[in-house]
């Protein structure tokens, strides 16, 4: 297993699978919030669902619908169950803020190198604390 | 966070349940960002619309479940209250004037009436442009902003030297009634200065094509980081290029902010542009750069039959319909094809009041206001293929739509509109 600290942006606790992506992630126009799905053309992971995943991700792009569409999202049951990300912005933020998930940033090691899709990651925003076990 | 006794007070409810709603929500906001306090703002640009698929189904519980779940996050509903700064309206759903021209149904189209009709006499300006700055919303040097929509935002920021992070529509939604924002990111002064230099190796004239592409690149290359643009400017950029550029950057990328030392008021030179941190390595934008943004706006398209052209994202000026009517004259939008022009709810207006309305119409094509096909989601039936002229139109359709999508000059686009195909292309 492996531990990262760093600091809460969201407070709680949850635990999943995650999904890792390299690419900054947009909302509006970049997501479907009722499908819980990324759509973005050039995305790494057009077509694939974030819904119940600890999503991993450098930060956050594009429109200010950003929180909106991430609070769809939560109310069309669609959320991801945490949010680790590097680059702190007020669309993220809020996004956290809104989506009422467990969501860290500042880590001490770089979550998009130690986490790959797939690893079982529990992320206490409370403790400051994330711990990863590697799917292989 | 620390909070000052009038904060503390909305925070207790001395204002009543929405004041406190709307300041847990700034608390719990300002924490996630890491901001040490509040700041005072008396201009918010935000979205109070009832109309957008998913929230009609709270406005069936009244605009006060609307304004309560997606304006302050509360899961109680609190009514709304007067709005205490000036609060304007950004684009919508659906074209109030002309809904039947969107296929809009009449119960969507009442129901975004009484949504304006209700945050209308609360205080919110029905504007519903995302160009507030075009009609009267124009914030003064230094002012701080609470508002929404990423290409107004690095328009107050960069052009007029006001202060806003791009707020969302919870933040904005708390802002008008507190007028409060979290004191982070751009409001610090520090914070605003260039990250990036960009080097234009190319000759660029003050035209919307060679602005809309160079922004395009420069977001893809500094995301969210604050480009300096410097070299073969040709001509001063206008409000139209600046329009366009800072549109494009926050599409590719996250840009807020940007200097162009000399034209935009916190550069008067390069060397303040950085606020003598001094200059990183530049970024070359040449005709390399120039290519791959041309051809990352048109990776979407291969058909060049054209159903449908949109213009005006963000919203067309007065001059900007203007140059589509002078494009059109003496000819018709093909039987295959669609055009609609978009302006903002004022400059339709004015549009109208000039004749080009009439002119754009007698030509086949419709002048419409209020939103636009990637917000309202709607295009003209069986549209497969569309051209715009608009670099962020370009990005963000295809993906919401499902359409093909060309880009071009404004003449490329309304000869598409006319002969049906595209013919565009930059040299």
């Amino acid at each position: 297993m492996i531990v990262l600290h760093g600091r809460r942006v969201t407070p709680g606790r949850a635990e999943g699978e995650a999904l890792v992506t390299r690419d900054t992630i947009s909302g509006w126009g970049g997501m479907d919030p009722r499908q819980g799905t990324i759509i973005e053309r050039r995305h790494e992971l057009a077509g694939q669902s974030f819904a119940g995943k600890v999503l991993v991700f450098p930060g956050a792009k594009g429109s200010s619908a950003w929180s909106h569409y991430f609070h769809l999202a939560r109310l069309a049951g669609q959320a991801p169950r945490a949010l680790l990300f590097n680059r702190i912005s007020t669309k993220v933020a809020l996004g956290a803020v809104v989506l009422r998930v467990p969501a860290m940033t500042e880590l001490d090691r770089d979550p998009l190198e130690v986490i790959e899709t797939g690893d079982h990651v529990v992320v206490d925003a409370d403790a400051g604390r994330v711990e990863v076990t590697k799917a292989r | 966070m620390k909070l000052t006794d009038a904060e503390k007070a909305m925070l207790d409810g001395a204002k009543g349940p929405a004041h406190r709603k709307a300041m847990e929500l700034l608390v719990r906001y300002g924490e996630a960002l890491g901001a040490e306090r509040l700041v005072e703002t008396n201009s918010v640009a935000g979205t109070w619309s009832a109309a957008n698929p998913i929230v009609r189904d709270y406005a069936a519980r009244g605009m006060d479940a609307v304004f309560s779940e997606f304006n302050l996050d509360s899961d109680e509903v609190v009514p709304t209250p007067p709005m205490e700064t000036l609060a304007c309206q950004l684009i919508g759903g659906l074209d109030r004037k002309r809904p039947g021209v969107l296929g809009i149904a009449p119960e969507t189209a009442a129901l975004n009436e009484a949504g304006e009709r209700h945050f209308g006499a609360k205080g919110v300006a029905m504007h519903a442009t995302c160009t507030p700055y075009q009609v009267g919303v124009v914030p003064v040097f230094g002012e701080h902003l609470a508002w929404m929509e990423s290409s107004a935002v690095v328009y107050a920021n960069a052009v007029c030297g006001a202060r806003t992070n791009t707020e969302g529509r919870e933040s904005t939604g708390a802002a008008a009634i507190t007028r409060r924002i979290p004191y982070w990111g751009l409001h610090i002064p520090e914070n605003r200065a260039g990250t990036h230099l960009v080097e234009v190796d190319v000759d660029l004239p003050a035209e919307m094509l060679d602005w809309g592409l160079l922004g395009y690149w420069v977001g893809e290359a500094v995301q969210d980081g604050i480009p300096v643009v410097e070299g073969r400017l040709h001509g001063r950029p206008s409000l139209i290029h600046l329009k366009h550029f800072g549109a494009a950057a926050a599409s590719s990328g996250g840009v807020e902010m940007y200097h162009v030392p000399g034209v935009t008021p916190e550069a008067p030179d390069g060397e303040s542009a950085f606020r003598g941190n001094g200059a990183p390595h530049a970024l070359r934008y040449g005709a390399a750069q120039r290519r791959w943004a041309y051809e990352a706006l048109n990776g979407s398209a291969r058909d060049r039959a054209v159903d449908f052209v949109m213009l005006g994202c963000p919203h067309n000026s007065v001059e900007q319909v203007l140059r589509v009517v002078r494009a059109l004259e003496g000819r018709r939008v093909s039987p295959s094809s669609a055009l609609w022009v978009f302006a903002p709810r004022a400059l339709a207006e004015v549009a109208e009041a000039s004749g080009h309305g009439a002119a754009i119409r007698a030509a086949g094509g419709e002048l419409l206001s209020d939103t636009c096909p990637a917000i309202s989601r709607v295009v003209p039936k069986g549209t497969k293929v569309v051209a715009t002229d608009s670099a962020k139109q370009a990005h963000y359709l295809p993906a919401i739509t499902g359409v093909q999508c060309w880009f071009g000059s404004v003449e490329d686009c309304v000869d598409a509109a006319v002969t049906g195909h595209w013919h565009g292309g930059v040299a």
